[in-house]
């Protein structure tokens, strides 16, 4: 696979470290309900047959995450974003 | 033949592809033979009238060459000899090279007379399945008697066992068009495309660029085809943004049009210069790419089809065209197309006598060649071919004498790597073979791997695709102007089978799979392709079925009442041709598995004498040996009662180090560690503990306050990597609000340690003068930066992992050699010891500090005794899910020391540990010893170990069962810190 980094532009997979699912929020650990809310987000995860939005790590280029949409049947990626965007948890 | 080199009795008078001034000599099985450049070890076998190159796998029989590419089945031979020796290597692909070794395989005592060939008389022994059901029982004559049997009965040549003397390589390539073969239809699209300045890369098997161009007497523009491939050759020589690589095979087409390429670079050679690599493992990123890999033509199915001297049509006049080798000199032909009486032409005008053209269809024929319709029924002869048996049309039989048959089922496109996505050829009718189905995104097919079955289809079908690659990226293009090319007639009616044949009928040639297989499989149930194939093995074997994979589909089409459509094909997978382990591995092998890092001060370890480890890429001192000393016991012992009694320096310049900047830094460590950072001093450092969200250990360390807004943070050296990337997604995806820079300065600082109580003296004779080194001025857990005499910028920690007054003092990574020369300098008259990692292990062990082998991620604060750490006043990673009731349980292994109660005991890491008394299963297992060492300070063996509740179990003995080594210990559970609890020498 090939992924372009905003940054370092089209790179290799192999210069990247892949974490896996990019739309999940670190719950509040003051709500009532945070310890099932974070056992949820520690180790459950869907696994989607077609796009998604994945965390992938530039770990030998600029060192950025970045969330890539990434289609899981074809490989097919999308938009590229650094995952700052976000706007954090 | 007889001995010495002959005479080539084979070889056409003129013609062909071949240098006839550089003749080279080569021996097979034994004897010598002389062929020319030019020449495959195939071609120059046919010019010396070899027809017998191997016995099959199975049944033994004997085999010759089918084809002259590629696909071959039969002719696989050992090549070069000794630790060089490689089995199943096709001879029709082995460029001749001067000097040439290889032997046949598969024949035991020689290729003529085959013990084994026996085998053919128990060709029910070895029918479809005969792995699964022949041998199943009983199971000790499988090891003992079936199994070698087989081996030796069954098998595809014999490996090298020494280790390979050669090199290979990786490398990469990137280019805006990848053209997949060198045939009309690749050069016509690399011409194309390499002319409108797009970067190409045309690959090619051989070593001869041209394909079947270089295989037939077609005339293009009245020049004879070989003629115009060779000006097309010149021509993108001479365009600067087109590559040619011959001897170069695509293996594989990945995502995002990441193609795998084989380069074999030096195998047409003796053996590869020096400081050359043998192959190169190719990783081709290309934006386009146009397949034109061809097709290979099938085999018709008749009786004893593999018999030597039957070989495909199409191999028939390539080697008399571009090789000019004769593969008979009494020819019969049979094809089910059009492409019969082309060969039959080439055979006559090579000087053959073509005694029939057989056709099922009504056909034109050859002039001057006798024309049957039907079909040969079956082939006759022994170790050769002496004859066939024709079925006419009319019901009449026929014995005709020749000693070459060929044959041509037609052709099927070589659309391997079309299919390696998953996309699946599709039927075509018309053409009677599948196509290319959905292709791989910016492939393009073109020329016969897309059914253009003439050249001018092909070369059209080039340029077309070369117009679209450059309009897609924005080129402007002209189509080149294509070659008229002398007639051509393609017509085809697939035969697939020869009703009523006598003898064995061939599929699969190289895992003789016959017919009869593929009907016992339909008759036993396995009736989908997938499952037939399995079943039978066929196109398992190293050919992958090239020749025999359609064939055997329409034969189980037939036998199941589908259509091939309906039957489907199988699937695909990388890479197309067999590659060697040694390519994939490239330079990774050996001392270059993976790369190795040397500390700033290793040439000073090695003059120590430092007997060296590997601990992650690191290799790192172990220990120093001394004279006199005859284990590493003693080495160890004498360096812990240095350090302990007077001073020791260790090289720790491994600790990972980041350096953390900003406003917010110390609210970032409030959320990565799980104790509190508010209260940390500018000067001071402190221990700190990180955990991973799901409440486990991820790593520990210490973070010193260097100024207002600035940490030095060190990490262990195993996690040093991992710990950055967590820090990195922290601050990125959880908190990018966070004002805060940081970078790993691992490389950057070179750190020592000096442990003992002699330590301060000995810095104080490093440091420079104006620097106050007092308790009071510098107390345990300081931090500063300062200059050392020789004006060396260096950071000073009062830090201990042995639990001495210690220090570790880090310098600039270029400065690490000097200055551990100064430290062991200065620490001489104070009988200074540099220590390696054992002593270092026994210290830490003997003041009870977790280490890697504590921090193993399935332990818990509680469990190493850092639950006080634990702060309840703030979020941190993994505080929420480390409150959980099961990971605070106390009934969960914990830390404990371990002491062996005969102190004469010796007892070993990963020990499980049970309650006296107790059958030691694996029910009663209670923990187990995560760490132990000799303790010099106390005499005896000493570990640390998880024990289900074991901080209330001190004063308790518990076993240690270690069957791994045979050792069964009484050990006493005891507080952790064996050395000085009340750390009262740290703070001195
Ligand atoms: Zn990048």
């Amino acid at each position: 696979m090939r992924i372009p980094c905003p940054h370092c532009g089209l790179r290799g997979h192999e210069e990247f470290a892949y974490l896996g699912d990019a739309t999940l929020r670190r719950p509040d650990p003051a709500a009532p309900d945070a310890e099932r809310a974070f056992a949820e987000y520690a180790y459950r995860r869907d696994n989607p047959a077609g796009r998604h939005r994945e965390l992938w790590y530039h770990a030998q280029g600029c060192g950025t995450w970045l969330v890539v949409e990434r289609d899981t049947l074809t490989h097919e990626i999308g938009r590229v974003t650094e995952a700052r965007e976000q706007g954090g948890s | 033949m007889s001995g010495g080199a002959s005479t080539q009795p084979r070889r056409l008078a003129s013609g062909g592809a071949i240098d006839r001034s550089q003749p080279l000599e080569f021996r097979f099985d034994g004897r010598t033979y002389t062929g020319y450049a030019g020449d495959t070890l195939a071609s120059a076998l046919v010019a010396n009238g070899v027809r017998l190159l191997g016995r099959s796998f199975k049944y033994h029989r004997p085999r010759g060459l089918l084809c002259a590419g590629p696909e071959e089945p039969n002719a696989l031979v050992e090549l070069r000899d000794g630790a060089r020796r490689e089995p199943n290597t096709r001879a029709t692909v082995v460029e001749l090279f001067g000097g040439l070794e290889a032997a046949s395989q598969n024949r035991w005592p020689s290729l003529a007379f085959d013990v084994l060939a026996v085998n053919r008389w128990l060709g029910p022994v070895f029918a479809a399945g005969f792995y699964y059901k022949t041998f199943m029982w009983p199971a000790a004559f499988w090891e003992r008697l079936y199994e070698p049997l087989i081996r030796r009965a069954a098998g595809l040549g014999r490996i090298a066992t020494g280790p390979d003397p050669d090199g290979y390589e990786k490398s990469y390539a990137f280019c805006d068009l990848l053209v997949i073969g060198a045939g009309p239809a690749g050069l016509a699209a690399a011409l194309t495309a390499g002319r409108a300045g797009l970067r190409v890369l045309l690959i090619d098997e051989d070593f001869l660029p041209g394909g079947r161009l270089n295989a037939e007497r077609q005339l293009l523009d009245g020049r004879p085809a070989r003629e115009w491939a060779a000006a097309a050759v010149a021509e993108l020589g001479s365009l600067p943004s087109v590559r040619l690589m011959r001897r170069t095979t695509v293996v594989g087409c990945y995502d995002h049009g990441v193609y795998g390429a084989l380069e074999r670079v030096h195998d047409h050679r003796p053996a590869p210069p020096p400081f050359e690599p043998r192959q190169r493992l190719w990783r081709i990123a290309c934006r386009h790419c146009v397949l034109a890999s061809g097709a290979y033509e099938r085999p018709l199915l008749f009786g004893d089809n593999d018999l030597p001297g039957v070989m495909l049509a199409g191999a028939v006049r390539t080697y008399a065209n571009r090789f000019a080798a004769l593969a008979g000199r009494r020819a019969v032909v049979f094809a089910d197309n059009d492409e019969g009486a082309v060969t039959a032409a080439d055979l006559v005008a090579a000087g053959a006598d073509v005694v029939a053209l057989v056709d099922p269809r009504t056909a034109p024929g050859a002039t001057g060649v006798e024309r049957i319709a039907g079909v040969v029924r079956r082939a006759i002869g022994g170790q050769g071919l002496r004859g066939v048996e024709i079925l006419a049309a009319d019901g009449s039989v026929r014995r005709i004498a020749c000693d070459l048959l060929a044959m041509s089922g037609g052709w099927s496109p070589a659309l391997q790597l079309t299919a390696h996505h998953g996309g699946r050829p599709r039927w075509d009718d018309r053409l009677g073979t599948f196509l290319p189905g959905t292709l791989p995104a910016g492939m393009m097919v073109a020329g016969a791997a897309n059914g253009d079955f003439t050249t001018e289809a092909a070369l059209a079908a080039g340029v077309r695709a070369a117009l679209a690659a450059a309009a897609a990226l924005g080129h402007a293009a002209a189509p080149v102007a294509l070659p008229s090319v002398s007639p051509e007639s393609v017509g085809h009616r697939p035969l697939w089978e020869v009703a009523g044949t006598r003898g064995k009928c061939f599929v699969d040639f190289q895992h003789d799979v016959a017919v009869t297989d593929i009907e016992l499989a339909e008759r036993e149930g396995y009736r989908a392709a997938e499952h037939m194939k399995r079943y039978t093995t066929l196109g398992m074997a190293t050919d992958q079925g090239k020749t025999a994979s359609l064939n055997g589909l329409a034969v189980l089409a037939a036998r199941t009442g589908r259509s091939i459509a309906a039957t489907g094909t199988t699937t695909f997978r990388p890479p197309v041709v067999p590659v060697a382990i040694g390519a994939l591995a490239g330079t990774h092998r050996g001392r270059d598995f993976r790369p190795l890092r040397l500390t700033a001060a290793h040439a000073w370890a090695v003059e120590q004498g430092a007997i060296f480890m590997e601990t992650g890429p690191w290799l790192r001192a172990q220990y120093f040996p001394r004279p006199g000393e005859p284990t590493w016991l003693e080495s160890v012992t004498r360096e812990v009662n240095a350090t302990r009694q007077a001073v020791g320096v260790c090289d720790v310049s491994t600790l990972g180090k980041i350096d953390l900047q900003g406003p917010d830094a110390c609210e970032f460590l409030e959320r990565l560690y799980v104790n509190g950072w508010r209260t940390l001093a500018v000067g001071r450092a402190r221990y700190g503990l990180m955990l991973r969200e799901d409440g486990m250990v991820m790593d520990d360390g210490t973070v010193s306050r260097l100024g207002e807004h600035r940490y030095l943070i060190t990490t262990t050296t195993a996690n040093a990597v991992a710990v950055f990337q967590h820090m990195q997604w922290c601050h990125q995806v959880l908190w990018p609000g966070l004002d805060v820079q940081f970078v790993s300065v691992s490389d950057q600082w070179a750190q020592y340690s000096v442990a003992g109580p002699r330590a301060r003296e000995l810095l104080r004779a490093v440091v420079a003068a104006e620097h106050d080194l007092s308790n009071e001025a510098f107390p345990y857990m300081a931090a500063g930066t300062l200059r050392l005499r020789d004006d060396t910028v260096a950071r000073l920690f009062r830090i201990s992992f042995s639990g001495e007054h210690a220090y570790e003092i880090a310098v600039p990574a270029r400065a690490g050699e000097r200055v551990v020369r100064m430290l062991m300098a200065a620490g001489a008259p104070l009988g200074v010891t540099p220590y390696g990692l054992e002593a270092l292990g026994a210290m830490r062990i003997e003041k009870g500090h977790v280490a890697g082998n504590e921090l193993s991620g399935q332990t818990t604060a509680h469990d190493l005794g850092f639950g006080k750490m634990l702060s309840t006043k703030k979020d941190y990673i993994g505080a929420v899910l480390a409150r959980r009731a099961a990971l605070t349980d106390p009934d969960r292994p914990r830390l404990v020391g371990l002491a062996p109660v005969g102190r004469g005991d010796r007892f070993g890491a990963g020990a499980h540990l049970v309650r006296r008394g107790v059958e030691p299963v694996a029910a009663a297992d209670e923990g187990y010893v995560t760490s132990a060492a000799f303790s010099p300070t106390l005499g005896h063996w000493i570990g640390l170990g998880l024990l289900r509740r074991g901080p209330e179990r001190h004063g308790e003995r518990v076993v240690a069962f270690d069957p791994l080594r045979g050792r069964r210990t009484e050990l006493e559970v005891r507080d952790p810190v064996f050395v000085d609890p009340a750390g009262e020498r740290l703070r001195v």
